[in-house]
């Protein structure tokens, strides 16, 4: 646990030096979502029909841009390879990058959608099961991510092939996310989306590490 | 060991598997033509027309193949990348380069033809089938494979990292294919019924011969490009120097 | 026979668009994926031809 927990707090460490990187994902988010009622119109029967789609793509978008950096600049100084022959297993303290990663980039967006799902007119359930979703939504993000961001590393044209394979992956998580408040909204209940949401992060903590470490070890070669 | 056995693992090697391939590729070329023309005979001369759907409905004999091609060749990539990294074997993973093309081409096919079908039957060009939308996140995948081969210049490195991404996809597709499915059916989309209800068994002969067609026509696009790709990789290697067709 | 003329096979009920519409591309696809194939493999060939021929240049240039 300690590994990981170091691990965490030394990317939190670093990103708080630089904060500018994690506000300006946030700050993204915001200026997508509220694109979306520039671009289609003001009626808020519409708007809240698109709310949760339109919140969860951005919350897509913003998590894609901040991927790049998860193995990035440690790959650049050589820090990752330190890590890669040190005694600790390399998947222990990939989770730890995976899990600064989220609190850094997945977490500010959930604390910040209900503000803007109050944008689109939502009621305060609605936003209730937003928050939820997203919490289970964007961990499962990063992880799915990770894989990317570590197959990606260092190769020509990182951010748009890294767009490329991840955002298919994405899919379910969009499809459940969103459909949870969309079915809470028409009265069916969220309940069944949010389960898969939860099963499918429950299937990514523990394979995707495996594989983003694979792919840490094909790209340190 | 005798000598009238085979060492098959032999073939594991580029230099020995390059001639078997070439002599390979004229025999699935001919089953090809052969499944072909009895497919297209059975689809055009033999199956009725449908009664709900007209003459429109012989699309069928070429998406649906298509479409289970694209799956099959998917999983065949995968099969062969996963050998190709668990086994160090670079053959296998230039082998699930040559496929990725021709899946890629059949998803493509896939949705071409399931538009055009789509248009007269359902009246748009593109509808949000669960079985569509699905077959247009494979394509997604199936470019995200090659994009990534591509953009990177180490050519054991891309065979892994391929690898990876085909294999993570592999147990993507089934989960993608669900969630769309049941995106699919809460929405409301235009409830779809494929003509599936009772299909004339020259119906479902003409698929299935279609289908054989297509799949020899993979394997045999397959070998001659993973032939191609031989030659690039093992450029260096003395016995592509000695080839005839290379010799100075 | 489903057909009583060529006019009729090509006409496909008025669905000749999509029809041959779909066939046509898969067709297509099929002709265009082996003619491309070709020509990379003959541009490897020639490219090897060409070192190979430039290899031997070298070694007999004292």
């Amino acid at each position: 646990m300690s590994p990981i927990l170091a691990i965490v707090r030394r990317d939190l460490l670093m990103v708080m030096r630089r904060k500018s990187e994690v506000l300006t994902a946030l700050f993204f988010f915001v200026i997508v979502t509220s694109l979306f009622p520039l671009g289609i119109g003001p009626e808020p029967t519409l708007l809240r029909k698109i709310a949760p789609g339109v919140l969860w793509v951005a919350a897509l978008l913003a998590t894609m841009l901040g991927l790049q950096r998860m193995f990035a600049a440690d790959h650049a100084d050589g820090t990752l390879e330190q890590m890669a022959i040190s005694p600790t297993p390399l998947v222990m303290l990939v989770v730890g990058k995976i899990g600064a990663h989220w609190l850094v980039s997945g977490l500010p967006l959930v604390l910040v959608a209900p503000v803007l799902g109050i944008q689109f007119d939502l009621d305060a359930s609605a936003l209730g099961v937003l928050v939820v979703a997203l919490l289970l939504g964007t961990p499962l993000l990063s992880l799915i991510g990770s894989i990317g961001a570590a197959l990606t590393l260092g190769v020509r044209g990182g951010g748009v092939l890294l767009s490329l394979l991840v955002l298919p992956l994405f899919i379910p998580a969009l499809i459940f996310g969103a459909g949870a408040v969309e079915a809470h909204i028409s009265g069916l209940g969220a309940g069944g989306h949010l389960s898969l949401l939860a099963a499918m992060l429950a299937l990514a903590v523990f394979f995707a590490p495996w594989a983003t470490t694979a792919a840490l070890r094909i790209a340190l070669e | 060991m005798s000598n009238r056995l085979i060492n098959w693992f032999r073939f594991a090697s580029p230099h020995n598997f390059y001639p078997l391939a070439g002599k390979m590729i004229p025999v699935f070329w001919a089953l090809a033509a052969l499944f072909g023309i009895a497919g297209l005979w059975m689809g055009f001369f033999v199956a009725p027309t449908d009664a709900q759907q007209g003459e429109g409905y012989r699309i069928i004999f070429v998406h649906v193949p298509a479409s289970w091609l694209s799956m099959f060749i998917y999983m065949v990539m995968a099969t062969w990348s996963a050998i190709g990294l668990s086994l160090n074997a670079r053959l296998s993973s230039m082998m699930a380069q040559a496929l990725a093309p021709t899946g890629a081409l059949m998803a493509f096919l896939s949705l071409w033809t399931g538009a055009f079908w789509g248009k007269p039957m359902w009246g748009t060009w593109w509808v949000w089938d669960a079985r569509l939308t699905s077959e247009l996140i494979l394509f997604f995948l199936y470019l995200g494979f090659m994009a990534l081969q591509a953009s990177i210049d180490d050519p054991r490195r891309a065979d892994k990292a391929g690898a990876i991404v085909a294999l993570v996809g592999a147990v993507n597709v089934p989960i993608i294919y669900f969630s769309v499915k049941w995106w699919n059916t809460l929405h409301q989309g235009s409830s779809v019924n494929l003509a599936k209800s009772s299909m004339a068994v020259t119906m479902l002969w003409g698929m299935l011969l279609m289908a054989l067609c297509m799949w020899m026509y993979s394997v045999a696009i397959a070998l001659t490009r993973v032939r191609t790709i031989i030659l690039e990789r093992e450029a260096h290697t003395e016995w592509v120097l000695q080839l005839d067709e290379v010799k100075a | 026979m489903n057909w009583n003329s060529a006019a009729e096979f090509f006409a496909m009920g008025g669905y000749a668009l999509y029809v041959w519409g779909s066939f046509g591309v898969c067709a297509l696809a099929m002709v265009l994926e082996p003619f491309l194939i070709k020509k990379r493999h003959t541009q490897i060939l020639q490219t090897l031809h060409r070192q190979a021929v430039a290899e031997k240049i070298e070694k007999e240039t004292p």
